[in-house]
């Protein structure tokens, strides 16, 4: 299948005060329709970045993006002018975010939220938006969709707030959702319902999903793909079935092993350090000062992507 | 035992009474039994609002528990004074989730490690900042970042700086509330490494607080699972992960994502919210979501029993 989404050579900067902060460096990936891309990294990845350059929600000044393409079918979006790209947004391409009041307006009713997103896309009347709200939130399990269709989003629940966040994503069938920590905030019970929903709404409306999670319990659950990043690059990428069982950038070991498990009773293997300041990075690789096999090499010169085994491609000059 | 608690509750006053009507109370933690011996970890699970944070804050009294006792190395510690309390607490400590509002952003991390010192009678200057030093060094950090700001150190390192200054005075028991929620995966392994070894060093004993199941797992050798102020299953860690007898604690597993994409299968997830204490449902608090739920959990509580050894749990079905 053509992918739905191509990203390539995607850079994005920050102007600071003290200098530029390379928050996004040289990134490339592709997403089919259906499939599910998770992208891996912890905090001070680049990772929220990457996501609203791809939505070009940066807020410029101070970010910038100074390279590359995001194309959804076929569009660059990179090149729209700002009244085409909103039309983009929700549309073709949506998101999600970790804390679901970022994305909905405490004064307005969520089923008026959720129809307006309709009605500012399409030409249908108040009265068919309504309905397309309610049979939205029906669709993302929300019980009792009409009555809730009336209610505030401070009389939900955050479980329930989540799922009206996505049901207003979703609203216009568009072909990319992006979903930035989607879950992170919630209950473990409720996290398993939140990513079961947008599994089954991947499946029934062939949506290509960008999942962004510092958890690797997520990944391996609903994705099929995944990039790892660190300090603003791919370092990694694979199918995940072949990157948890063959990791080969360090960092992914590192990560993998550092994470206990239920029924698997060892002694943690820790990454010493921490993930640098994107403003202060280190020359060549970036992991090197952490890095348990770093030579001279990993400290003077950045690691192309090779392709290590079919499919699965990472940057490290030792693995 | 080192610590025993037994029956504890503890209820808030209930806000926003209608027309003088008496709201009330919320039941943050409705009879908590439990106990921890020298040396050992209880785990304490649950989700949000199940009352876990507060079971913790009661046994150091930092709350006052409406009822029940608490005894500490066999001295019944509930009604202490405040006086004779805060001698205690140099044997009982605690380190809360986020390393980054619990650390006072004016004072250098030295001073803050040497405050329990100078509070609890270590008088002379240079005792007291080789004592730090030495601290310090126990939990991974340099004698020359004793000088330097909290902002100056990444997350796990302030969390390094909580674990030091609650050894300071030679504590016993350590509450730890959410000790590694807030930090990044690389460095969670750092900081539960550090603490599993101290334990060993010092016979040191945790009540560890946490909502997420795998690194109770590893760090606990007793398991307590709470939902909405009780206790609903209790047992050795081992048995209880490899026997969940309470529809809850089973549905709390099959919900933990596990990062093993070769034994990725769609279970049966629990539906439902997580009901909150002001709002409690009658009978079994866990009734409306659990899916063998019978007209008997509706109506009457389920007292905790011991079904086998040293296992208990809190339901009309087991």
């Amino acid at each position: 299948m053509a992918p739905v989404l191509e990203v390539s050579g995607l850079s994005t900067v920050f102007h600071t005060r003290t200098g530029t902060v390379r928050a996004v460096q040289d990134v490339s990936f592709s997403v089919e329709p259906g499939e599910t891309m998770a992208v891996v990294g912890e905090s001070g990845c680049g990772k929220t970045m990457m996501a609203l350059s791809l939505m070009r929600l940066i807020p410029s000044p101070p970010g910038e993006i100074t390279a590359g393409s995001v194309r959804v079918a076929g569009t660059d979006l990179l090149k729209l002018d700002e009244p085409t790209m909103r039309d983009m947004r929700g549309s073709q391409i949506a998101m999600i975010f970790q804390e679901p009041m970022t994305a909905l307006n405490p004064l307005l009713t969520v089923g008026k939220q959720i129809a307006e997103m309709v009605t500012l896309h399409e030409k249908v009347s108040g009265r068919a938006a309504k309905e397309r709200a309610v049979e939205m939130l029906h669709h993302v399990k929300i019980p009792e969709p009409r009555r809730r269709a009336g209610e505030y989003p401070h009389q939900m629940s955050g479980g329930m707030r989540q799922r009206a966040m996505i049901a207003m994503a979703l609203a216009c069938k568009p072909k990319v959702l992006i979903a930035d920590e989607p879950t992170t905030a919630l209950d473990v019970t409720i996290q398993a319902q939140v990513l079961d929903l947008i599994d089954d709404l991947r499946q029934e409306l062939g949506t290509a999903v960008v999942l962004i999670t510092h958890d690797l319990g997520v990944v391996a659950e609903v994705a099929d793909r995944m990039i790892v990043m660190y300090a603003g690059r791919k370092v990694e990428e694979g199918t995940v079935a072949e990157l948890f069982a063959h990791p080969r950038h360090p960092y992914l070991q590192g990560l993998l092993n550092s994470v206990p498990r239920v029924g698997q009773p060892k002694r943690l293997q820790e990454i010493a350090g921490t993930v640098p300041p994107l403003s202060n990075l280190p020359p060549g690789c970036a992991f090197a000062p952490r890095c348990p096999s770093a030579v001279a090499q990993c400290r003077d010169a950045i690691p192309p992507l090779d392709e290590k085994r079919p499919g699965h491609r990472a940057a490290c000059w030792v693995t | 035992m080192l610590l025993e608690v037994n029956d504890l509750r503890k209820y808030f006053p209930g806000r926003g009474g209608f027309f003088g009507k008496t709201p009330d109370p919320v039941h943050a933690i409705d009879g908590v039994s439990f106990a921890i011996q020298e040396g050992k970890t209880l785990g304490l699970v649950g989700e949000s609002g199940c009352g876990k944070s507060t079971v913790g804050r009661s046994i150091l009294r930092l709350i006052e528990p409406t009822a029940g006792t608490i005894r500490f190395e066999g001295t019944d510690i509930t009604r202490m004074p405040s006086k004779e309390m805060r001698n205690l607490r140099k044997r009982m400590q605690i380190v809360f989730q986020d390393p980054y509002s619990s650390l006072n952003p004016r004072r250098r991390a030295g001073d803050i490690v040497a405050e329990p010192l100078l509070v609890h009678g270590v008088e002379n200057r240079t005792e007291r900042r080789a004592k730090t030093q030495a601290l310090f060094e126990r939990v991974g950090l340099r004698a020359a970042q004793m000088d330097l700001y909290p902002h100056q150190f990444s997350g796990g390192q302030r969390q390094r700086i909580s674990i030091a200054r609650a050894l300071a005075l030679g504590p016993k028991l350590i509450v730890a509330d959410e000790p590694v929620s807030a930090l990044d995966v690389s460095v969670q392994a750092q900081v539960i490494n550090l603490m599993m070894d101290l334990q060993e060093q010092e016979k040191l004993s945790y009540l560890f607080i946490s909502h997420n199941l795998a690194v109770v797992e590893h760090v606990s050798h007793q398991v307590a699972v709470m939902y909405l102020g009780r206790i609903v299953e209790y047992a050795a860690t081992k048995r209880i992960f490899e026997r969940p007898l309470h529809p809850y604690t089973q549905a709390l597993m099959a919900a933990v994502p596990m990062p093993d994409p070769a034994n990725r299968r769609r279970k049966q997830h629990l539906g439902g919210d997580v009901p909150s204490p002001v709002n409690r449902p009658k009978g079994c608090h866990f009734h409306p979501r659990c899916p063998l739920a019978q007209e008997r959990c509706r109506v009457e509580d389920p007292m905790p029993r011991e079904v086998e050894a040293g296992h208990q749990v809190a339901c009309h079905l087991v």
